[in-house]
């Protein structure tokens, strides 16, 4: 009860920090599909690159957060900007990438290699094969790697407070330090609704994104 | 069948590819092959043998390593391999339709690459549909994921015509399709290819779809071309073993399947409503036809038989079957109304087939023995 009551008197700041950390999500995953998608199809392009991406990718996920945000603030102090949103930005994007770089890989090798004969053999150039065929059927399978990286990263934003990024981690890192249940609770429900939302939001956009042609994937 | 003056459309000289180190294994070898404008030219022989990597050299999806492709008259390599493809229809066995667009605009890809406007796409994918026997207004918007094999790959024989090219490649194109339906979408594509007059080049490994739908068959076997020619010459005189075992024992009865009753029948004249006595060309008995003209009854040496008659335009296996079942050495023909036309007989089929030379007309008259000589 006294949560929920703490809840309700700080309704707006609940308001504030989700939205700081939306932005931290937002401009980094934007980012990673970006460069996500075309380093995916950079090496489905070039397969012989594919294993050292993939598993440099792989080991990257495995830092721990915390670690690479510690990581980040010595290189960034150099510009003056060791702490705070920009370092979060780039480590949320560090751990999108890798999702998105995977699952873009993933769906173009996986398509039918009909698709690729007949848009060849029809004389589509290269850009033209991507962007026709290769692209939208693979987006089901893209997106969803978009989805992993921003559920994800809405949990790893949370630690980003302790380096002073804010968002939603404020509540739960002044919860720890002033042994206030409270904010502690407020910040993790917080953060558990912003990521459902989220995904529920995204599922939206992969369907709309996702051809009609193509059976809906069933996650 | 035959165009023996036809003005040649694609042509291999010497063409040859290599995998690996020179000196390897050729996947093809020295192919030299003459397509005239206007006929199918089947590409068959067993697995490996180089029919696909021979037809992939000619849009360029593959690169050969020797030899060269010309195009009604021009070196493959001087044209641009983009434009060169566009100019190209080419079928696959997978069909590979594109699963993101719908019919309409699967038809179209060709014609948007050529920048085409969306009025005359539309007009052309419903001229086309039709074309291949889809109803218009149910298919157009259909996605491919919507429709059986079958329809898929008349959608991709409508896709690969779109930009009407002159020549078009068809790798085992009904292959994939269960058999009542690939004998339909053979007949249709026959059908179509009488007005069309289309180049094409197709792949397949069943002989008797080539027999079926060849003007030239072209027989491979480990990347060498070992026999090419009219279907009746290759199943007449078939040019070493292989090409006899591929062809197979029962080459006569597969040729009788490109021969027409109209091309060994003998006319008969009569007046309707009556009995005409049969006794021309080792036929003998009575036709008896209703005032339609229709046949009621037939006698053949003394036995009676319902109103057993076979189309003008039926092939000979059909006739011979027939003849068989009903242990009949001949039978009256009709025309499309069912209206008798005249007689067919055993004698004059197997005149027909035993003739040597292959080439000539229906009126060809037998020489028994010749038609096992091998071809220089």
């Amino acid at each position: 009860m006294d949560t929920l009551a703490y809840m309700a008197k700080n309704l707006p700041m609940i308001g504030t920090r989700a939205m700081e950390h939306l932005s931290i999500v937002c401009v980094a995953v934007v980012l990673a599909i970006a460069c996500g998608m075309a380093l995916g199809v950079f090496i489905a392009r070039h397969p012989r690159l594919a294993p050292a991406v993939l598993s440099g990718g792989a080991i990257m996920i495995t830092v721990p957060s915390i670690a690479l945000f510690g990581m980040l603030i010595p290189l960034l102090s150099t510009i003056g900007q060791g702490i705070g949103w920009l370092p979060a930005v780039i480590a949320v994007y560090i751990y999108s990438m890798v999702p998105i770089v995977r699952n873009t890989y993933t769906a173009l090798v996986g398509l039918d290699p009909a698709l690729r004969d007949a848009a060849i053999g029809m004389g589509m150039d290269s850009s033209q094969r991507l962007w026709r065929v290769e692209l939208p059927n693979s987006m089901p399978v893209i997106m969803a790697g978009v989805r992993v990286a921003v559920v994800m990263n809405i949990g790893i934003t949370a630690i980003a407070a302790y380096i002073g990024a804010g968002g939603l981690g404020t509540f739960i890192s002044r919860g720890i330090t002033q042994t206030d249940i409270r904010q502690l609770l407020t910040g993790a429900v917080a953060v558990s609704l912003l990521a459902i939302a989220s995904d529920f939001g995204l599922a939206l956009v992969q369907k709309r994104l996702t051809p009609r042609g193509l059976a809906p994937l069933s996650h | 069948m035959t165009l023996p003056n036809a003005h040649p459309m694609i042509t291999l000289e010497h063409l040859s590819k290599v995998y690996g180190a020179p000196g390897s294994t050729a996947a093809v070898d020295d192919v030299s092959l003459t397509v005239g404008s206007g006929e199918i030219c089947v590409l068959i022989g067993p697995s490996g043998c180089g029919k696909t990597t021979t037809m992939r050299m000619v849009n360029r999806l593959i690169t050969p390593t020797g030899g060269r492709v010309l195009i009604d008259g021009q070196d493959t390599t001087a044209i641009d391999t983009v434009a060169l493809r566009r100019s190209i229809g080419y079928v696959i066995q997978q069909v590979g339709l594109f699963p993101n667009m719908t019919v309409e605009e699967n038809i179209g890809v060709v014609p948007r690459l050529l920048g085409w406007d969306r009025a005359r796409m539309r007009a052309r994918a419903a001229e086309l549909l039709d074309m291949v026997g889809l109803d218009v207004g149910q298919f157009l918007g259909r996605f491919p994921n919507q429709l059986s094999g079958g329809q898929q790959q008349r959608v991709g024989v409508a896709r690969a015509l779109a930009a009407d090219p002159p020549v078009l490649l068809m790798d085992e194109p009904f292959g994939a399709i269960d058999p009542i339906n690939r004998a339909a979408i053979q007949d249709q594509f026959l059908a179509m290819q009488q007005k069309l007059k289309k180049t094409v080049l197709l792949v397949s490994h069943d002989i008797d779809e080539a027999v079926k739908m060849a003007d030239r068959i072209a027989i491979f076997r480990a990347g060498r071309l070992e026999q090419a020619g009219t279907p009746d010459e290759i199943l007449v005189a078939p040019a070493n073993d292989f090409v006899g075992g591929f062809v197979g024992p029962d080459r006569t009865l597969k040729r009788l399947r490109r021969k027409r009753v109209s091309q060994v029948h003998v006319p008969l004249v009569y007046s309707v409503g009556q009995q005409v006595e049969v006794a021309v060309d080792g036929c003998h008995g009575t036709i008896q036809v209703d005032a339609a003209g229709l046949v009621v009854a037939m006698t053949a040496d003394g036995r009676a038989i319902g109103p057993v008659s076979v189309r003008m335009d039926s092939d000979l296996r059909v006739v011979v079957s027939e003849l068989l079942r009903l242990a009949v050495p001949w039978l009256p023909c009709v025309d499309g109304e069912g209206r008798l036309r005249g007689v067919v007989s055993q004698a004059a089929i197997s005149r027909q087939v035993s003739g040597a030379s292959v080439a000539a007309s229906s009126d060809a008259v037998s020489k028994q023995g010749g038609g096992n000589a091998a071809t220089p």
